[in-house]
């Protein structure tokens, strides 16, 4: 029943372990370099869904406050009610920062296409072992 | 007007570098004047901030007015202000050496190269001025970003290179983020004064310490200590000499300034050194990383891999001399933060020069350094001093420092190896100084014989141009004055923090 206990109770966290543990099988066992990118995006993928799962609360409602709420009268904003919008704030900067560097890795990849026309990376490496200076 | 420049010093290179960006279309020249005027205003900022905060005074900047835990703040100490002085210094040395580089080989691409420096100095100026961890996660990517994209333009190998270090730092970085995370869940905060309050109390929560470890193995793979290496030397070899200068002095470094940061400010010392025995295991392994690094300095000829794996020594020296946890470990630590910056500097563009003159990277058919190019052959020798550790150069006092340290908390094997890449660095440069420096005289004077020996003799090979030569010399400059103001630096600034 432990077990079961760690795993039911706990299940955000294991998919969010194994979604990192899959991208870095991709980062570190794929040749290919637009599948190391990807599983490198599945690895940030997956800490912004554990943050994102860190702001869920029992019965939390979405964190903006709406007229209504503003115009009854004695009604205190209780923060236990709301969900923590401050995990998803910050994991929007993370979202654009992967974007912006699959952006960056994806320039890179096509200049390094375009100069061993290969996207293989032992294969790349044989090139490079060899001497091999590109046509450009 | 002082405090207010915390927040100018990330603003000003942030604004600048859209600024040089965009004035490329106007003019061809308005990118290095915009550069030269932020990063001298930045220079100016810090000089003044390390000033101010002499003998342990404090600036605080919130931005926006919106105080922690609501906003983010920025927390100027002693510690942050030299390493502040170090970066904003170095990138303004380095512009005239960038310029003349970018004249030669991006003719048409002035504005985003000036656009791309102008970004990685704010990333790590804001990664050095931030007092809240998740902003410095964001300008730790800005920074990678643009270090990324800088090294990936040089030759045909840089590409590759560049992808291989953006698919490991990326990791690293995400790692760290991880740590926050956990940091996150456990104190509710981010702003690393708050933190620093509260996990001692948590000291023994499993969270925080797998968030210590998430957060240092971040930090340190991207500082390149020794198994998390792998992505420096491919790097720091192939990128163009123009971004060189700024690059390989400085990201490591910072990220050495991230991890002292963690250690003094938020994690506190007691976490570090006396939980698990870290310290032990910590130190021996940053000793194996010295010695196998210098190994491999050793190994190579090609005179950029050399330099890249002698960075890579000197990430082992800050690391263990900080994990000895004395005072006299961080205390040389931190020295080295600044005496390395300067160092390396020094070493990559005299190197940069060296290669670019003679269109040759591997040390053994260069011949004649000396004669073609005093003056860069001299900041050479003075660099390659430095870092053997000989008085009255930097490295010297920082070497001693570390070695009392070692000393100190009985880890013998560090201070060993500290004296072992030391000899071992002695090898290294002599053999440069005495193969390259010179050209033969005695023997092989036939020009088919030198033909044969792989030797350029037909270029005529001349000074590197005034401005490299000026920046080279006055970082030559640079490591003798900072050696000689070591008690100073020591008195006023280092003993206050520990």
């Amino acid at each position: 029943m432990e077990i079961y206990e760690i795993i039911l109770k706990n299940y955000n966290y294991w998919i969010f372990i194994i979604l990192m543990f899959t991208g870095l099988y991709g980062v570190i066992a794929k040749n290919n370099i637009i599948k190391k990118l990807i599983g490198m995006n599945i690895f940030q993928t997956s800490i912004i869904l554990f943050y994102v799962s860190l702001s869920a609360k029992l019965d939390g409602t979405i964190p903006i406050i709406t007229e209504t709420d503003k115009h009854k009268p004695d009604t205190l904003i209780d923060a236990a009610n709301y969900m923590n919008p401050l995990p998803h704030v910050l994991m929007l900067t993370a979202i654009v920062v992967s974007v912006a560097t699959i952006g960056v890795a994806l320039a890179l990849a096509i200049k390094v296409y375009r100069t061993y026309e290969t996207l293989e990376e032992d294969e790349i490496r044989r090139k490079i072992a060899s001497g091999y200076t590109g046509e450009n | 007007m002082i405090h207010q420049l915390p927040g100018l010093i990330v603003i000003v290179p942030l604004l600048a570098s859209l600024a040089a960006a965009a004035s490329g279309w106007v003019n061809r020249k308005y990118p290095f004047i915009i550069a030269f005027l932020a990063l001298s205003f930045t220079a100016y900022a810090s000089i003044s901030m390390l000033i101010y905060t002499a003998g342990g005074n404090v600036l605080t900047y919130h931005m926006s007015g919106w105080a922690p835990p609501v906003g983010i703040s920025y927390k100027i100490d002693a510690l942050n202000a030299l390493v502040l002085t170090a970066i904003q210094i170095i990138a303004l040395i380095n512009l005239p050496v960038s310029n003349s580089y970018v004249k030669y080989g991006f003719e048409k691409k002035e504005a985003p190269f000036y656009g791309l420096y102008l970004l990685f100095i704010t990333g790590l100026t804001g990664i050095t001025a931030t007092e809240d961890a998740f902003n410095l996660y964001v300008l730790l990517e800005v920074s990678s970003l643009t270090g990324y994209a800088l090294i990936g333009m040089g030759n045909t190998r840089s590409p590759f290179a560049a992808l291989n270090y953006l698919i490991i730092g990326t990791i690293g970085a995400s790692l760290y983020l991880l740590g926050v995370g956990y940091i996150y869940i456990k104190t509710g905060t981010l702003n690393m004064t708050e933190m620093s309050l509260m996990l001692p109390l948590l000291k023994d929560s499993s969270t925080i310490i797998m968030a210590f470890c998430l957060c240092v193995a971040g930090i340190l793979t991207k500082a390149a200590l020794f198994p998390m290496h792998g992505w420096l030397p491919g790097a720091y070899s192939n990128g163009p000499n123009a971004s060189m200068g700024i690059i390989a002095p400085l990201t490591t470094k910072v990220m050495i300034y991230v991890l002292i940061r963690l250690g003094i400010s938020i994690f506190g010392v007691e976490l570090f050194i006396e939980s698990f025995s870290l310290s032990n295991f910590m130190v021996n392994f940053c000793a194996i990383a010295i010695i196998a690094a210098t190994l491999k300095a050793l190994y190579h000829t090609k005179l950029k891999k050399i330099l890249s794996y002698i960075i890579i020594m000197e990430v082992g020296y800050m690391a263990g001399g900080f994990f000895l946890g004395n005072s006299d470990g961080t205390t040389g630590a931190i020295i080295h933060i600044i005496n390395d910056a300067a160092m390396t500097f020094c070493l990559f563009i005299a190197a940069g020069a060296i290669t670019s003159k003679f269109l040759e990277e591997d040390i053994r058919n260069i011949r004649g350094i000396f004669e073609k190019m005093p003056f860069t052959s001299l900041a050479f020798a003075g660099g390659a001093l430095a870092v053997i550790g000989i008085p009255p150069t930097c490295g010297f006092f920082s070497k001693w420092y570390l070695i009392k340290g070692g000393f100190g908390a009985g880890q013998y094997l560090f201070a060993g190896a500290l004296i072992f890449s030391s000899f071992i660095n002695a090898v290294i440069f002599f053999r440069i100084f005495e193969k390259s420096f010179f050209s033969d005289k005695n023997h092989h004077k036939t020009p088919e014989n030198l033909q044969a020996q792989n030797i350029n003799t037909n270029k005529q090979i001349s000074e590197a141009p005034l401005s490299v030569v000026v920046p080279l010399v006055s970082s030559l400059g640079l490591i003798i004055f900072l050696g000689l103001m070591t008690g100073k630096i020591v008195e006023n600034y280092i003993i206050h923090l520990i």
